[in-house]
C-alpha cells in the first residue's frame, strides 16, 4: 500500500517536473503566460507530493512496514523510535528523497517569492530548478527506489548503519547538509536563467543573494557538525581528515564562499560578471560531485553508501549540467564583458580579488587531492591514497593568506584608500600580531603556522572590533545612544556588512581552535586495573570498573571512571564500545570532557572479558570547543546578513566615516 | 550556441566523465597486491602451539608451499571484525582442504595465551596460525591493520589482497581462478 502510494507520488513528480520545465520555456519563447504559470504550479504541486512521499516513508519506518525496500533495508524492531524516524536519511534511497523534498521546497519558495518579477529570467530559472529535480525524481523511481515491495514481508531489518545511531548529531548533520547542497540550486537556476534571458546584471545575484547566504549558512553548519560528530563519535579526538566525502563537502563551501564576496564587486563595481555566472555553476556542480562521491562507492570513506548503479546516473547528470554550463557560460563571450573597472590597488575590490585567488586555488586543491586517486588508478593502474600531510602542506599557505586579508579587507574602503588612514587603521592590528606571535614565541613555540595562526587571529580581531566600535561610537555621538544601542542599531543598520564581519570572527575563533588542538593534543595508551589511576596532563583518572549492559538494539561495554584534579573529583567520564547486532566492528563512544581550555578525551580501546583490565586513550586537546563556537558564530553572522531588516531606512550614520555603508546595506 | 564553446565543453567534460567511469569498475577496498608480479615475500614462522606450556615449533615456511594456493589471514583476539570472518575462513578451508589450498593465520600483535583462547572459543584450530615476533612478516605484506587477507598463487605470487573482512564468497572467487592455474615449473 504505502509501496503504492510512495512510488506513485514520486512519479507524478518526475511528470510534473518534466512539464513544468518544457512548459516555463516553450511559455517565455512563444509568449504565453498561461504556460509559465502552469510551470509554477506543478512546482507547488511537486512540493505537496513529496511531502506525502516522505511523510509515508516516515510513516512505514515508524509502523515497522517491512513490505517497503527501505524499511526493510534501515529498520528494525529494536531501534528507538526518534532513531527509526531520522533513519529516513541514514541510507541512500532514504537520504535521496529527502534530498528530493528539500529541493521540491526550494523550488516551490524560490518560485513563490519571486512570481511577480517581470521578464524571463523566472521562468527559465524555473526550468532549471524543474530539470534539477527531475533527475532527483527519476532516480528515486528507477535505481534509488525507496517505496520496492517486499515479498514475503521480512519480520525484522538490521536497523540502520551503527555508526549513524550512535550520535545527537545525526539527526543534524545530514539536513543540515542536504539544505545547503540543495539550496545552491537556487542561485545557479538563477545563474542559468541570467544566461539564457540575457539578463546579465547583477538582477539574479540581488534577486538570489538570499538564498544563496542561506544555503552557505546550511552548509556551513553542516560541516562543523560534522566535524563535531566525528569527533564526538569516531574515536580519534580529531575533526577533520580530509576524507573524500568530507572534502566533497568543503569545496562547494569554498567556491560559495568566494561567490558570496565576489558577487559584492559586482553588485558595486559591475566587475566579475562571468566569475560570479561560473562561481555558483561550480558551486552547484561541486555539490552534485559530492553526492555522485558519497553515493557511487568510488571511494572508499567513512561517509559511503552502499554501491549501485547510481553512479552512473550522476555521472550523466554531471556531464550534461558540465556541458551546459559551459556552453551558456563561453557561448555569451562578448556581451558578458563587465563595464567596471579596477581604480586603485589599495581598494576593497583587490583583498576581493586575492579572496577569489585563494579560495579558488584552495577548491582546486583539494579537488586535485580528491579526484587524484581516482585519475592514478585510471592512467596507471595503482591505487594511491592521498592524505592529510599532501592537504596540509598545500592548504596551509592559503589559510594563512585569508587569515591576513580577513583583517586586511574590512579596513580597506571600496575603490581607492587613503594611505595614511589606511596606515592609521592598521597600526594597532599590526601591534597586536606582532605582540601575540613574538608571545608565543617566547612562551616556546616553534610552529611557524601555529605561531602565524594566533598572530593573524589577533590581527583580525583588532580590525573587526575596531569596525565595530568605531561606527558604534560614531553613533553614540550623533545619536546620543548608550554603546549597546549604537552597537545594536549599527548593526541593524548594515546587516549584511555586520553580519559578514560576525562571521569573520567565527572564522578567527574556528582557526585559533584548529592550530591550538592540532598543535598541542597530547594521547598516550595505558592498561588499568579496577581501583588503579594514571596520570595524564593535569588530571589523575581512575579505572572504577568495567560494566555491560543489553540494550534492545545493541549491546554496551562501558567503563566508568573517575577524573580527580589535585586529588579532588571532578568529574566521572564512561567511555563505551557498543555492540549493533551482527555488525563487524564494535562502535567507540569516547567520553569527552570539555571545558574551554581543554578537553579531556577518553576512548575504551579495548577490556578483558572477566572485567580484570581495560586499555584506555587518553587524549588531551586544547581549545577544540572553540571550533564549535566558532562555527557558531559564522552561522549566527550569516543569520545577521540574512535576516530582513526593519525597514526602516535611517541613513548610517557610519556612512559619513564609512562611505562603504552608505549603499547597499539592507538591500534585497 | 557556438562551436567554439561546444568544443570547450567536450575537452572539459569527456576526460572528467572518462576518469569516473573508470573509478566505477572497482571496489575501493581491495588494494592491488604488495609488488605485483612479484613474488611474495617468503618468511620461516614458528607455529602456535595449542597446548599451554608448549614451546613453539614446527618453523612454517612460505616456501614449502610452492605448487599449492595459500591464503594467508593476519588476525588478533582483540581485533572485532576477525571475530565475524574466522567462520567463513573456516568454512572454505574445510571446502577446499582437498584441493590444494593452504590456510595460514598469521597472529598480529598479540598474547599467544590470549590468541588460542580465542580460537579455542572459536570452535578450535582449523588450521596453523604463526607467529610473527616483531611483525616482521606484517611489515613485508604491508598490514595497514587487521583483519587482512593475501591470497598467493601456485608460483608464490601474490595474487589478492584485501584490507577488513573477507566472507566466503569472495574467498571463493579469488581462490577458484587460481587453482585453475597450472604452476609454472623450471625457470
Amino acid at each position: 500500500m504505502i509501496s503504492t502510494l510512495g512510488f506513485g507520488t514520486i512519479a507524478v513528480a518526475l511528470a510534473l517536473s518534466v512539464y513544468g520545465a518544457v512548459a516555463a520555456v516553450v511559455g517565455v519563447r512563444t509568449r504565453r503566460p498561461e504556460l509559465v504559470q502552469s510551470a509554477s504550479l506543478a512546482a507547488y504541486v511537486n512540493f505537496g507530493l513529496l511531502a506525502i512521499a516522505n511523510l509515508a516513508m516516515v510513516y512505514a519506518l515508524v509502523v515497522h512496514d517491512f513490505s517497503v525496500s527501505y524499511v526493510a533495508q534501515v529498520g528494525s524492531r529494536s531501534t528507538p523510535l526518534f532513531i527509526t524516524i531520522i533513519s529516513l536519511w541514514s541510507a541512500l534511497e532514504g537520504s535521496i528523497l529527502f534530498w528530493g523534498l528539500v529541493l521540491a521546497a526550494y523550488t516551490a519558495a524560490a518560485v513563490y517569492v519571486h512570481r511577480n518579477h517581470p521578464g524571463p529570467l523566472v521562468p527559465y530559472a524555473t526550468a532549471a530548478m524543474l530539470s534539477v529535480g527531475a533527475f532527483f525524481y527519476m532516480l528515486l523511481v528507477g535505481p534509488a527506489n525507496p517505496f520496492e515491495a517486499v515479498w514475503p514481508v521480512p519480520p525484522d531489518g538490521p536497523g540502520p548503519n551503527p555508526l549513524l545511531q550512535n550520535h545527537i548529531l545525526m539527526a543534524v548533520h545530514p539536513p543540515l547538509l542536504y539544505l545547503g547542497y540543495v539550496g545552491m540550486t537556487v542561485p545557479f537556476a538563477f545563474a542559468i536563467g541570467a544566461l539564457l534571458s540575457g539578463e546579465l546584471d547583477a538582477t539574479w545575484i540581488r534577486m538570489t543573494r538570499r538564498w544563496t547566504v542561506t544555503a552557505w549558512i546550511f552548509l556551513s553548519l553542516a560541516i562543523v557538525a560534522g566535524m563535531w560528530w566525528s569527533y564526538e563519535v569516531l574515536g580519534w579526538a580529531g575533526y577533520w581528515a580530509w576524507d573524500p566525502v568530507e572534502n566533497a563537502s568543503f569545496m562547494p563551501w569554498l567556491t560559495a564562499t568566494a561567490f558570496l564576496h565576489s558577487v559584492m564587486v559586482q553588485e558595486r563595481r559591475e566587475m566579475l560578471r562571468v566569475w560570479n555566472l561560473s562561481l555558483i555553476v561550480s558551486t552547484f556542480l561541486l555539490t552534485i560531485l559530492g553526492t555522485f562521491l558519497t553515493r557511487s562507492g568510488i571511494v572508499q570513506s567513512v561517509h559511503a553508501f552502499t554501491q549501485g548503479t547510481i553512479g552512473y546516473y550522476f555521472i550523466a547528470f554531471i556531464a550534461v549540467g558540465l556541458v551546459f554550463s559551459l556552453i551558456l557560460l563561453t557561448g555569451r563571450g562578448a556581451e558578458l564583458r563587465s563595464p567596471g573597472n579596477l581604480d586603485s590597488a589599495l581598494s576593497r575590490e583587490t583583498v576581493f580579488f586575492f579572496n577569489n585567488l585563494i579560495l579558488t586555488a584552495f577548491t582546486f586543491t583539494v579537488l586535485l587531492g580528491t579526484l587524484y586517486p581516482i585519475v592514478a588508478e585510471a592512467l596507471r593502474g595503482v591505487k594511491v591514497s592521498v592524505g592529510a600531510p599532501f592537504y596540509n602542506k598545500m592548504t596551509l599557505p592559503l589559510c594563512m593568506a585569508l587569515l591576513f586579508l580577513l583583517g586586511v579587507g574590512p579596513a580597506l574602503p571600496w575603490r581607492r584608500a587613503e594611505p595614511d588612514v589606511l596606515r592609521r587603521k592598521l597600526v594597532i592590528p599590526g601591534v597586536a600580531f606582532l605582540a601575540v606571535a613574538g608571545a608565543s614565541l617566547a612562551l616556546g613555540l616553534r610552529q611557524p603556522y601555529t605561531i602565524l595562526t594566533f598572530g593573524f587571529a589577533a590581527f583580525v580581531l583588532c580590525v573587526t572590533l575596531g569596525e565595530f566600535a568605531a561606527g558604534a561610537r560614531a553613533r553614540m555621538r550623533a545619536h546620543g545612544e548608550s554603546a549597546l544601542v549604537a552597537l545594536g542599531r549599527l548593526i541593524n543598520a548594515n546587516r549584511r556588512r555586520y553580519g559578514g564581519y560576525i562571521a569573520h570572527l567565527g572564522v578567527v575563533s574556528m582557526a585559533v581552535g584548529i592550530a591550538a588542538s592540532s598543535t598541542f593534543q597530547s594521547t598516550r595508551d595505558v592498561t588499568l586495573r579496577p581501583g588503579q589511576s594514571v596520570r595524564a596532563g593535569r588530571y589523575d583518572v581512575r579505572f572504577d570498573q568495567l560494566w555491560a549492559q543489553n540494550e534492545p538494539h545493541r549491546f554496551v561495554v562501558g567503563a566508568d571512571l573517575t577524573v580527580l584534579i589535585e586529588g579532588r573529583e571532578v568529574g566521572r567520564l564512561a567511555p563505551r564500545l557498543n555492540f549493533y547486532g551482527d555488525r563487524d566492528e564494535p562502535i567507540t563512544t569516547p567520553a569527552v570532557r570539555t571545558r574551554p581550555d581543554e578537553d579531556l578525551y577518553i576512548n575504551l580501546m579495548a577490556f578483558e572479558r572477566d572485567g580484570s583490565s581495560a586499555t584506555f586513550q587518553i587524549i588531551i586537546e586544547p581549545m577544540v570547543v572553540w571550533i564549535w563556537i566558532g562555527g557558531g558564530i559564522i552561522g549566527l553572522g550569516g543569520l545577521v546578513a540574512v535576516l530582513p531588516g526593519r525597514r526602516r531606512r535611517e541613513v548610517a550614520v557610519a556612512a559619513d566615516t564609512y562611505p562603504v555603508a552608505a549603499g547597499k546595506g539592507g538591500d534585497v | 550556441m557556438n562551436l567554439r564553446s561546444v568544443l570547450i565543453a567536450i575537452l572539459v567534460t569527456v576526460p572528467l566523465v572518462a576518469v569516473f567511469l573508470y573509478g566505477m569498475r572497482s571496489d575501493p577496498r581491495i588494494v592491488p597486491p604488495a609488488i605485483p608480479g612479484q613474488p611474495a615475500p617468503d618468511f620461516a614462522l614458528a607455529r602456535m602451539p595449542m597446548t599451554p606450556g608448549e614451546e613453539p615449533s614446527d618453523t612454517v615456511r612460505l616456501s614449502d608451499y610452492r605448487g599449492k594456493v595459500v591464503v594467508l589471514n593476519f588476525w588478533a583476539s582483540w581485533c572485532v571484525p576477525c571475530r565475524v570472518e574466522h567462520p567463513e575462513l573456516v568454512a572454505v578451508a574445510r571446502e577446499y582442504r582437498d584441493r590444494g589450498v593452504v590456510f595460514l593465520g598469521i597472529l598480529y600483535n598479540d598474547q599467544v595465551s590470549n590468541a588460542r583462547a580465542w580460537l579455542e572459543e572459536m570452535g578450535g584450530e582449523e588450521y596453523p596460525t604463526l607467529l610473527d615476533p616483531g611483525t616482521r612478516t606484517a611489515i613485508d605484506y604491508g598490514l595497514t591493520g587487521v583483519p587482512e587477507t593475501v591470497i598467493i598463487d601456485r608460483n608464490g605470487i601474490v595474487r589478492f589482497k584485501r584490507i577488513g573482512i573477507v566472507n566466503r564468497e569472495m574467498l571463493v572467487r579469488e581462490v577458484e581462478p587460481l587453482l585453475a592455474d597450472q604452476e609454472v615449473v623450471g625457470p
